[in-house]
This record gives C-alpha cells, structure tokens and sequence, in this order.
C-alpha cells in the first residue's frame, strides 16, 4: 500500500507540478500572515522578555489570564465590544431593510439609483476621514454643533470629546451612515430577486401595500435577513478597530465607554508594552470568537445549507 | 445600483400596485433628507478649508463663512513636500499591492478550482481556514517585526494585505462556474501547459472577477492607515490616509516640516499658521480621489456585494 500510495502521490506532483509552483506565493504569504502567528498564541502562556526571545522565555501558565481578569479593564472592555456589536447588528438590520423597502417602492429608477449611489459614499471614506467629519460637528471649540446648531436651538454646548454619556449613542449613528449602504445594497438584490407574480395575484387579491410587505416581501428575504445577522453575531467579539480608535480621538475620559477589546489589545501592547496581558486578551478574543463563527454557522447551515460559511 | 435597479422595475411596475401619493412623496423626502446627511459633512469640511483662518477661529465651522480665504491650499502647496511624498507612498502600495494581490490570489485560487487536482480540497481549507480564526495583533505583529524585520519598510504597508481569503473563495467560485472544462480539456489535448493555459484562457474569461476584486482591493490599500500606525514610524513611508492621522492629532506635525515656517522664524518673524483650515484642506486633499472616482466605479462595487454565496 504504501509504495503504491508513494507512486501515486509522486505522479500527481508530475502531473501538477506546475499548480504547486502557482501557489508557492500565496502559501508563503498565508503562512508568515496567518499561520505561525496562530502558533503565537502561545505568547499568552509565557513571561516574554527580549533576552530569550519567544521560545526560550519561560512559561507561566494561566498568569497572564488571572492578571487580566484582576483589572478592571477586562470586564469593560468585554462589555462594550459586546453591547455595541449587538446594537450595530440591531441596526444594521432595521435600518438598510426599511431603506432598501422604500427604496424598492420608488417609481423613479432614476431618483433610486441616485439615493443609492449617495448612501454609498460613506463606505468609500476611510476611517480617518470619518473621524474628521465627526469632528467638524463635535469639536468642542468650532464644531457646527456647539457653535451654531445647539444654540440655534436654545441649549447648552455639549464638550463632545469629554462627556461619556453621548457616545453609546455617537458611535452605533456613525457606525449606521458608513453601513447602511452597503447593508441596503444587499437587502435591495435579494428583495429585487423575488418573483413577480407573487405580487400580481397580491393585487388582484386586493392585498395592501402593507400587507405585500409583511406577508410576501420579509417572509422571502428572511434568509438572507438571518444569513446576513447570523454572520454579524459570529463576529461579535471583533470590534471594528478604525471605529472605536479613531472617532473618539482617544480621548482618554471616553475609554470607559470606547475601550472594546481590539483597541484595548493594541494599547496595551504597542503603546503600554505588556505583551502578556495583550496577548492573554488577544487569545482570548481568538478562541472565542472561533467558537461563535461555527456556532453561528451551524446554525445557518441548519436553516438553509446553501448559505453556511462552510 | 445600476445594474439592480435597471434591469428590473421594483414592485411596483403593475400600475395598479403603487403607493398612495403622500406615502410616496414622505418616501421620496425620506431619501431626499437622508442622502443631505451622507454629504452634508463632506461639504461642511470643503467649506471650512476655504474658509478663512481668523472667521473659523471666530465663528466655527460654518457652512457659510462670512469671509473665503484660499490659504490653506497656499500653505499646503508652498510645502508640499510631506504631502507629494506621502501621496507617492500611497499611490505606489495601491498600485502594486492591488497588482501583486490580484496576481497572487488569481494563481492560488486557479488550482483549488480544478476538480480534476487532487489536493484542491486541502489548500481550499488552507486558505479558507483563515477567516475563521486568527492569532491576534500581538504574536502576527512580532511576526512582521522580528522575524521579517519589516518595521519602518513599505512591505509592511502591502504584505499584510495581499491575500483576502474571501477574495480567493470568489475567484475560485468564478473560476468553477464560469470557466467551461471542455475548453480545459481542448487546450491540454493542444498540448498547452498549465500556466498556458491560465494566461491564455483563465485570465481573458475572468475580467469581470478580476476587475471587481482589484476595485475593492485599491479601496483596502488606498484607505489603510492601521499599518502605517503599527509598522511605521519612520515620516518618509507614511501614506495620505496616516498623515491625515498625524495632522488630526498634531497640526504642527505639518508645519514641523515646513520649510517655509522656518524660513519665516528664521527671519524673526512670527508664523501665522492657519491651523483649523489646513487641517480640512488636508483632507479634501486625501479623500478627493475617491469622491471624484467612486459614483463611477460603485455599480461594480455593488456587483462585488450580491455575487452568490462563497462556498468553502
């Protein structure tokens, strides 16, 4: 068996040699991008220091885990990833079905498209451009809303950048207007794919607008709605670093309520320094965001196979 | 959204099966509103960098200046070495990136689209496995900075992003559903070799995939300003996208560099630097190429976004 298992893998790297060769490249890249740093999580085990290097510092167990947990900052940061990824899956549904719903009622394809197209542009910005669009309404000395908005209508100016109260709102709205989009985007093909003919018999059936739109258009796209949602919640213990970074301007009053788990990572480890306690939260964020990408996908897959991650 | 929206009137293309006429127009003055909101900033920032310093500084950010003033894109243009050298940074990891991805991901994802090669399965998995789960910022950071010793070097700015595995899964797609194996099989009894056959046959058939894939590819590249923060310290390699950054957080940043405000402290005189609107004119300066080129480039973009379900 094992000589002819030897003949035939030999022959099939004659045969396809040239393939491997095609994927040298892209091998590479995964493994120096991807693969050894999955192997780097053991990082969160050992007591790193510059003299021994990676391997040769010693072990330390569940140390990094249990100085984690002490601090505050793992139950915050926790928090915060978790609540406003929830609220931006809420709104990144609600919100780009009623658009693309409207939008599917427009008579004008003309008007239609140019909505869409416009509702585009935010997901083209950057998240430094964001940021500064952000800004030029929060700034606290010549933003549009405490110069001229909030005393236009008669209340007091808000110190944006210092006030944590605001910003549970701020960022699911900014997060929303870069989204809803592309989000819409995806709704509008799926409801534009249904068929027709549901439609006419609906109105020779007298059916009201209303009644098309709950009965005939959300019962057809609902797996898309729950593919699309199931997707957003196997991500939800990663943040969206550009978001929660560079809107609030690390401004260091807000963390409290802006520190998610991949901002609290790169501070405490390329600003900080501490690589055992960014690596033990990194690892963490790791394993269980793995477990909730199959979790998430077993479920889809059980609601409708053709549309599982894999 | 043309592709969507032309081919097919919505719903409501049964004339008898339309909106009552107040319910439309709230619709269209939902929209009307709505798409106001998604410019309204872009414009308020284009107004501040032509707004003059001392009436911003006076009057805030204001859509309607009292006075106009081109003195930032003076200033900016009086010293633009930073700028033309982060712009060239960019312009270069967009291009090459997005060209070395593209050639890259096309010669992964054409074999693993081959039924008749044996290994297609695995090296599926090898890349596909990627998107599931990730070591994190800290041990992929030590790999690019110890191990490749890449800190401070424009590699830094273009590796990391080469290879998407979700954009590999759709070329391969692609690859299987649109590429017919009898005209496969033809070439290989004309005695073409594989890399033959690919450039001769795979790549013309596969424009479509290919050109989505580069868009959203020199979209990744041109905005990317995460790896100039982690890899580079160095002002020679920073991108527009992480100058942007500087100048937000320090708007000396620029004039630090600038020849003409030592020229004029030099002379013993006091800089007037107009700080509030360089910055805004900054911006426009980074994000103009994309406002001007993205109404032209979305519907592909939109294509990208409904292209069927991504197997693994």
């Amino acid at each position: 068996m094992d000589i002819l298992y030897g003949k035939f893998q030999k022959s099939v790297f004659r045969k396809y040699w040239m393939f491997y060769l095609m994927m040298l490249p892209g091998i590479a890249i995964l493994v120096v991008n991807n693969y050894i740093p999955m192997f780097g999580i053991l990082i969160a085990f050992k007591n790193i220091n510059y003299t021994d290097g990676i391997l040769g510092s010693p072990w330390t167990g569940l140390r990094n885990f249990e100085y984690l947990f002490k601090t505050k900052d793992a139950w915050i940061i926790t928090r915060n990833t978790l609540l406003y990824n929830g609220s931006f899956i809420v709104l990144n549904l609600i919100v780009p079905l009623a658009f693309a719903l409207m939008l599917n009622e427009m008579r004008s394809r003309f008007l239609a498209k140019l909505h869409q197209t416009i509702m585009f542009l935010p997901y083209f910005l950057s998240m430094v451009v964001v940021s500064y669009l952000a800004f030029a309404f929060m700034s606290d000395e010549h933003g549009f809303l405490n110069t001229t908005l909030l005393p236009m209508l008669g209340l007091d100016e808000v110190k944006w950048y210092f006030t944590k109260e605001v910003w549970p709102y701020v960022l699911p709205l900014v997060n929303t207007w870069k989204w809803v989009g592309y989000y819409t985007v995806i709704y509008m093909a799926a409801i534009i794919g249904i068929d027709e003919e549901y439609y006419e018999a609906a109105t020779i059936d007298g059916a009201s607008k209303w009644k098309q739109m709950t009965r005939i258009t959300i019962p057809l796209i609902t797996p898309v709605i729950v593919i699309m949602t199931l997707l957003q919640i196997g991500r939800i213990f990663n943040a969206d670093f550009g978001l929660f970074f560079q809107v609030p301007r690390e401004s260091g009053v807000l963390f409290p309520v802006t520190n998610v788990i991949d901002t609290y990572v790169y501070r405490t480890f390329l600003t900080v320094g501490d690589i055992g306690l960014s690596s033990a939260a990194g690892l963490l964020q790791s394993v269980v965001g793995f477990t909730l990408v199959f979790l998430s996908n077993w479920i889809v897959r059980r609601i409708n196979k053709d549309n599982a991650l894999f | 959204m043309e592709s969507i929206v032309a081919e097919k009137a919505p719903s409501a293309s049964n004339p008898q099966n339309k909106l009552s006429l107040p319910a439309s127009a709230g619709i269209h003055l939902f929209f009307i509103l709505y798409s106001l909101f998604c410019i309204i900033p872009v414009i308020l920032i284009i107004m501040v960098s032509i707004s003059d310093e001392s009436t911003v500084v006076r009057e805030g950010y204001q859509f309607f200046p009292s006075k106009f003033d081109m003195g930032a894109y003076e200033f900016l243009f009086k010293d633009a070495r930073q700028i033309i050298r982060s712009y060239g940074i960019s312009i270069f990891v967009t291009v090459f990136g997005t060209l070395s991805s593209l050639i890259i991901m096309a010669l992964y994802a054409y074999p693993i689209s081959r039924s008749d090669f044996p290994h297609a399965k695995p090296f599926t998995f090898f890349v596909f496995f990627t998107m599931l789960f990730g070591g994190g910022l800290v041990p992929w950071y030590l790999v690019y900075v110890q191990m490749l010793e890449l800190k401070d070097n424009i590699m830094a700015l273009i590796l990391p992003l080469v290879i998407s595995a979700f954009f590999v899964l759709i070329m391969r797609t692609f690859f299987i559903t649109t590429i017919p194996s009898a005209v496969l099989e033809s070439a290989k009894i004309d005695g073409a070799g594989e890399l033959t056959i690919f450039m001769r046959i795979v790549l013309p058939l596969s424009l479509p995939v290919l050109a989505t894939v580069a868009l959203f590819q020199t979209l990744t590249y041109w905005n990317d300003w995460f790896l100039s923060l982690v890899f580079i310290t160095k002002d020679a390699n920073i991108t527009v996208q992480y100058l942007m950054y500087k100048t937000m957080l320090n708007i000396q940043f620029l004039a630090n560099n600038s020849t003409a405000a030592a020229a004029i402290q030099a002379a013993g005189g006091t800089f007037r630097f107009p700080s509030e609107t360089v910055r805004m004119a900054m911006v426009i300066i980074g994000v103009g190429p994309i406002i001007f080129a993205y109404p032209f480039f979305q519907k592909y973009f939109v294509k990208g976004l409904t292209v069927g379900a991504v197997k693994g």
